[in-house]
């Protein structure tokens, strides 16, 4: 397995009464893509300004491209690319000398910047707003300068705090494509996000965090695995009595079946070639299938099923983890970045 | 895909950062640019520079001009000098706001992420400001000829007459820096100038001679770097200087007060400044 390039060992840190980060863990390896996943307040931005030499952790340590960022901060910047929750950019220059500006900041020569700058416009889509004030950007438009602004000096680590939130469809799906574009040339992502489909589609590995503890990791196949709550929706093309009799017999559980007897509904573990199983085994006892769904859990199924309780409101941040639910599933890794942050 | 390939890193190599000089001052050069920017896009934030001054030179020549008698010449020719420390003290309010409203904004946790040189965003505040200064001290000195300010000191004390008040107000805006560096909120920045800067200004020999105020004001005014500043430029203006008959070290020398105050204010002020920004950037 690759170094790791961004490494997070037993972070505490505190604003005031809140507690932001209880002693969370986790690195990223060269080359791959972590996604931080957690509700508001669960603790995702402040380890992302930890992480960029932004906040100081009350206690534990970082590093990002083997740096240690408390020891070394003027250093981690030269490495790192950034686009923060919050856009940050400057509301009275244009969208061109934003960028210019990051890029003379960060050590390159004006043309270099300026050439630079109009590259990552075209490639944003914002050629055309280029030269206009950025605070007559649209939230989607600001987003995708921030991002742009994050690649200017091509970082080998990137940091990208929700991305894609707030964004329409075409926006968000632009951005996953420069993302996938991003992992396949060999940078270090660590993103964040509310969203379990998107963090499926970019992530190579998952860290769910919540009240500022690492609940679960892995990938994301794996977390949707142990959330064992998938739901099967079959509808027939004509009625057959012995369908449900067919599903509950390959799946297990209690089939729910629609009063015209054509739609049929159960939860499932997720697994692999599921949908092929069951239309295979409903033709085999002579079924036409009309339709398969097989809905993936949501986030909010997959913290249901780590912690017990559905996602916190935002209200959330304060009170104790609930954590004591949390099932044994494979990988005991959780636990053991639980007790290295304690004794952080 | 090329636009968005890797840079090679160098992680195992340099890890002490230092910024060179010449490194410093690009960075110095941008920060200084982009302010100018932002006064270009609100040309509103430059009407204490430019308004202000002609509003004051005409109401002040007009309205007291004819009350005010000065000893050994016009009080028109007495009130140049004072008008430009007023207007340029008064106007150092804008870096106070300035800095707050970076601060309030997401911007700043850009430029923290940078591998710039931090204090490039102090000190290009400063310098996009003693420009506008030097917009201001025009206005002033063409309104002033405009309405018969005349000199007949040579064109190198000219100069220096103006450059001592400039310098002053460079020196003061460290202290508005670090107004703003402490404020919580953009507005809260701007109350600090009715608060200080004008009493500051006003309490002075800029607008009147100091010989007709009670005894603890004088004394307070006689020894207000505000007095020397204007003291200083109108000895190097061959302007009417009624302070030079007062005994206070100060106004014997002026010009030596008036930059030895610069030097003191700016020593203590802009070390102030970047510690009030490194722990207002700190979280």
């Amino acid at each position: 397995m690759a170094d790791p390039m961004i490494e997070a060992d037993g972070l505490f840190k505190s604003y005031g009464e809140t507690r932001a980060l209880a002693g969370v863990s986790f690195s990223v390896p060269a080359g791959s893509v972590l996604g931080l996943l957690g509700p508001n307040g669960a603790g995702k931005t402040t380890a992302v300004r930890i992480l960029t030499t932004l906040a100081r952790p009350d206690a534990g340590r970082a590093r990002v491209a083997g740096i240690d960022v408390l020891a070394h901060p003027a250093a981690v910047r030269r490495q790192i690319g950034v686009a923060a929750q919050d856009a940050t950019l400057d509301g009275l220059l244009t969208g061109r000398q934003n960028l210019v500006l990051v890029g003379e900041l960060s050590g390159m020569g004006t043309g270099q910047a300026r050439a630079r700058a109009a590259e990552l416009l075209g490639l944003f889509e914002l050629t055309g707003a280029a030269d206009r004030v950025v605070k007559g950007y649209s939230g989607g438009m600001r987003r995708r300068l921030d991002l742009a602004a994050s690649l200017l000096t091509r970082p080998p680590v990137l940091f990208l705090d929700e991305p894609t939130t707030g964004l329409d469809p075409v926006s968000r799906q632009r951005v996953w494509e420069v993302v996938r574009e991003l992992t396949g040339s060999g940078v270090t992502l660590l993103l964040t996000t509310q969203y379990l489909d998107e963090a499926d589609a970019l992530a190579d590995h998952i860290v769910v965090v919540n009240h500022g503890q690492v609940i679960a990791d892995g990938t994301p196949r794996e977390l949707k695995e142990r959330s064992r709550s998938a739901h099967v929706e079959v509808t027939l093309a004509g009625p057959g009595p012995e369908a449900a009799e067919v599903i509950e017999s390959l799946v297990g559980g209690q089939v729910s079946v629609s009063d015209d007897g054509l739609r049929l509904g159960v939860a499932v573990d997720s697994a692999p070639g599921l949908a092929t199983a069951l239309v295979r085994a409903l033709d085999q006892a002579g079924m036409l299938v009309d339709n398969i769904e097989v809905r993936q859990p949501s986030l909010d199924d997959v913290f249901f099923a780590l912690t017990g309780a559905g996602i916190p409101g935002d209200s959330g941040g304060s009170g104790p983890p609930e954590v004591s639910a949390w099932p044994a599933g494979p990988g005991g890794s959780t636990a053991e970045r639980e007790s290295e942050g304690a004794r952080a | 895909m090329t636009a968005i390939a890797q840079r090679p890193s160098d992680t195992a190599g340099t890890r002490r950062i230092t910024h060179g000089v010449a490194e410093r001052v690009r960075n110095v050069v941008s920060m200084t640019r982009r302010n100018l920017v932002h006064i270009s896009r609100e040309p509103m934030q430059l009407s204490d520079v430019t308004i202000q001054p002609v509003l004051f030179t005409v109401l002040f020549i007009y309205l007291f001009g004819g009350a005010i008698p000065i000893p050994g010449g016009s009080y028109t020719d007495f009130i140049l000098a004072g008008l430009l420390a007023l207007n340029l003290t008064t106007s150092t309010m804008g870096t106070a706001v300035g800095l707050a409203t970076d601060l309030h904004e997401g911007i700043i946790d850009r430029f923290r992420v940078l591998p710039m040189w931090r204090p490039a965003v102090l000190v290009g505040r400063s310098l996009a400001d003693l420009l506008t200064a030097c917009l201001c001290a025009l206005v002033v000195a063409v309104t002033g000829l405009a309405v018969g300010w005349r000199t007949s000191a040579g064109l190198l004390s000219i100069i220096a007459g103006f450059a001592l008040v400039l310098f002053f107000a460079y020196s003061l805006s460290w202290v508005a820096a670090c107004v703003g560096l402490n404020s919580k909120s953009p507005e809260s920045a701007a109350s600090f100038g009715f608060i200080v800067l004008f009493p500051l200004a006003f309490v002075s020999n800029a607008m009147v001679p100091t010989q007709h105020m009670p005894g603890w004001l004088q004394a307070i005014a006689d020894w207000n770097p505000v007095s020397a500043v204007t003291a200083g430029a109108r000895q190097l203006w061959d302007n009417p200087n009624p302070s030079a008959s007062i005994s206070a070290w100060p106004m014997q020398h002026p010009i030596e007060a008036s930059l030895a105050w610069s030097v003191l204010i700016l020593a203590v002020a802009a070390p102030l400044a970047s510690r009030y920004f490194r722990r207002r950037t700190t979280e």
